[in-house]
């Protein structure tokens, strides 16, 4: 019988098996090859070390980066915001105390951790990859088993470099077109929110999900992050995507990838990792990319998306009363009338970056769209690349000027308006199309209101001022 | 850990479905780097409004938290679990909960009780007929008593198993020291280290 990608993975980093005694029921305890870890949800697990008088069992195969509270301005200043800069004073505290490796503020391979971790060539194909943060299903698109995890689990790593888990079940999310390829102006970003919408933001807990089908081979290793890291939005712990030659394109040559006889050894395994013809999934979804358009969310969760051609929708249509409550709720927060084109509806703040669409493939098409245009007066678009590798990289191109040039302001590395942790954030009321993951109510600020777009849609947003896209902007 | 057996308190009816983490404590309220002092991040932005649930003076004291399906997904801050658990809460029922809240609930001694959905609409209309009313969850027999009401909920055997002892993973990890130490001695040696240089 064969086995699935995740199941493989899962195999290889069993140090102890779970017990089968039905009272204490022990799960299994899985290795963990790389921990992440950012200046928010590691304080309280540092400390836990120090209550119990416990080291970091292995600190060289941790990495810290300061991403989610760093300002995107005016970085060589100290932060303004006390209680922040004390969140990154302790990281820094700590990282020196326990020798973990650091990338602070101003160094230049700071980032948002999924950005980073990649770019080094640390994320590596049949790893196991944990981080105190619920995006690291991004890491999944190289073949590793990557996911979030809380603070308990943080301290646990950190003091025995396992976890005790259960496996998760299996889902295949098949994407496939005529060709392979996806239609013009669609992104994996759309591919996502489509896959969202389809199963619903539960419909994937407890399931890892494998991207396969001809659309996911066919697409570069940023936009298989982009698809893998939005996993967590449909409920599951992790996505994955089976390794192959543009992964290990993708790989040679970064400062971590292995060199010379460790690379060809590394690539027998590599070439193991992808689900046997005869493995089973515990479920399957079929996602047809012809009929994909742009996608776009109208309410306050990341499966309230539809089509950019559609209109907001009316509760007074929808049967189950439990559903029926949660869209008027959204309609109410987001301030939105059913029946209102999507494409009518005017912004005043587009956001472009996050660990989801923040890297220089996602800057470079959204500054192809922005070229020779101006952003509209009145809305103000956020440039905030992943990482400093990202903004320096970007910089080369002369992209930063193309977007300064539209009137976008170019900002350092961080998470930023995703989650409105540093100073960029909606006002009350304001209204945002973003690139990033979660347009839950008050994600962006509190009272903000968010549509969860792609790098395309967002540039065309902001050049008319209403959720666009490339194809709206005529020739 | 503290060992859960069983918990009496004030019932509250959270008739909301979604909870995410970030409704249950907004962003701006991570920044302690404390393990307490969360309790005026939860739901920070919904008791704005008088009319939220917890303002009810029925409420106030209320430590069985009722919520609709899918509560706490999203964001894996464990600065969730322990707003709650700052604020007073021991248990939360729910048709479903997000896998990571669910797995931090258990670490931090929270019980996540999952339901039937129609039990919780039960205890909905109960606690909403009688504010006030006191609900039992006894995680030994994994039941849920209100009033004349007495409906069951699941929970993973192992954390069950942990809560009513009063276990401490990373100890029970430790147990394993050596069969990590076995497992370390033949990890392959093209796997990359953080290390510089």
């Amino acid at each position: 019988m064969g086995r699935t990608l995740a199941a493989k993975v899962w195999d290889d980093h069993v140090v102890h098996r779970g017990d089968g005694d039905p009272t204490t029921a022990t799960p299994d305890l899985l290795y963990i090859d790389l921990h992440l870890v950012h200046e928010v949800t590691s304080p309280q697990a540092f400390d836990g070390l120090r209550l119990s008088g416990r080291s970091v069992r292995r600190p060289d195969l941790t990495i810290a980066t300061e991403d989610h509270n760093v300002p995107t301005t005016d970085i060589e200043l100290p932060i303004a915001d006390e209680i922040s800069r004390t969140q990154l004073e302790t990281l820094r505290r700590n990282c020196a105390e326990f020798g973990v490796r650091l990338h602070s503020m101003g160094d230049v391979e700071q980032g948002i951790v999924h950005v980073v971790g990649p770019q080094l060539g640390l994320t590596q194909p049949g790893m196991t990859v944990v981080c105190g943060d619920s995006h690291t299903s991004t890491h999944g698109a190289f073949g590793a088993l990557a996911f979030g995890i809380g603070t308990s689990e943080v301290e646990h790593v950190l003091a025995t470099q396992t976890l005790p888990l259960r496996p998760f079940k299996t889902m295949a999310v098949v994407v496939h077109s005529r060709d392979g390829a996806l239609p013009t102006g669609v992104t994996s970003k759309d591919v996502i929110l489509a896959v969202i919408a389809r199963i619903g933001t539960g419909g994937g807990q407890g399931y890892v999900l494998e991207y396969r089908g001809n659309v996911i081979d066919q697409l570069s290793m940023e936009a298989r992050m982009t698809i893998c890291n939005m996993s967590i939005e449909a409920g599951a712990r992790a996505g994955m995507i089976a390794p192959d030659a543009t992964t290990f394109d993708y790989l040679a040559g970064r400062p971590h990838a292995p060199v010379g006889p460790q690379w060809n050894a590394a690539m027998q395994y590599w070439k193991e990792l992808h689900t046997d013809g005869d493995a089973t999934f515990d479920a399957e979804v079929e996602i047809d990319a012809d009929a994909l358009t742009p996608f776009v969310t109208w309410g306050t969760n990341p499966g309230q998306g539809l089509p950019l051609s559609e209109r907001v929708p009316d509760p007074a249509q929808i049967t189950d009363a439990g559903e029926r409550l949660a869209v008027r709720k959204a309609l109410s927060y987001m301030d939105l009338q059913p029946g209102t084109p999507l494409r009518d509806i005017p912004v005043d703040t587009v956001f472009l970056g996050s660990c989801t669409n923040g890297r220089i493939e996602d800057l470079r098409a959204a500054a192809a769209v922005l070229a020779g245009h101006r952003v509209r007066d009145g809305v103000r678009m956020l440039v905030v690349p992943g990482s400093m590798r990202v903004r320096a990289q970007a910089e080369a191109e002369g992209l930063h000027e193309v977007f300064t040039a539209a009137g976008a302001q170019w900002r350092s590395a961080g998470c930023s308006m995703c989650l409105g942790m540093n100073p960029d954030q909606l006002a009350v009321g304001e209204r945002c199309a973003s690139t990033s993951n979660r347009n839950v109510e008050g994600r962006q600020g509190k009272g903000g209101r968010t549509h969860l777009v792609s790098p395309l849609v967002a540039a065309a947003t902001a050049i008319r001022g209403t959720l666009s896209s490339p194809a709206d902007l005529g020739s | 850990m503290e060992r859960f057996t069983y918990h009496t308190g004030i019932g509250v009816p959270l008739r909301r479905s979604d909870v995410d983490t970030d409704q249950i404590i907004p962003a701006v309220y991570l920044k302690r780097v404390s393990r307490t002092g969360f309790q005026d991040g939860l739901f920070a932005a919904w008791r704005a409004d008088e009319d939220f649930v917890l303002n009810h003076d029925g409420y106030r004291n209320g430590s069985v938290l009722v919520a609709g399906p899918d509560f706490g997904t999203g964001s894996s801050r464990e600065h969730a679990v322990w707003a709650l658990l700052d604020y007073g809460f021991r248990v939360v029922i729910s048709p479903r909960f997000g896998d990571i809240f669910r797995g931090n609930a258990g670490k931090q001694g929270l019980l996540a009780a999952q339901c039937e959905r129609a039990d919780v609409e039960t205890l909905w209309k109960l606690l909403e007929t009688e504010p006030g009313t006191e609900v039992t969850v006894d995680l030994a027999e994994q039941t849920v008593h209100a009033k004349d009401l007495t409906v069951a909920f699941t929970i993973d055997r192992y954390t069950r198993w942990r809560l009513l002892e009063g276990l401490d993973d990373i100890a029970l990890s430790l147990r394993h020291a050596q069969e990590i130490d076995a497992f370390e001695a033949h990890r392959p040696s093209w796997l990359p280290t953080t290390t510089v240089g």
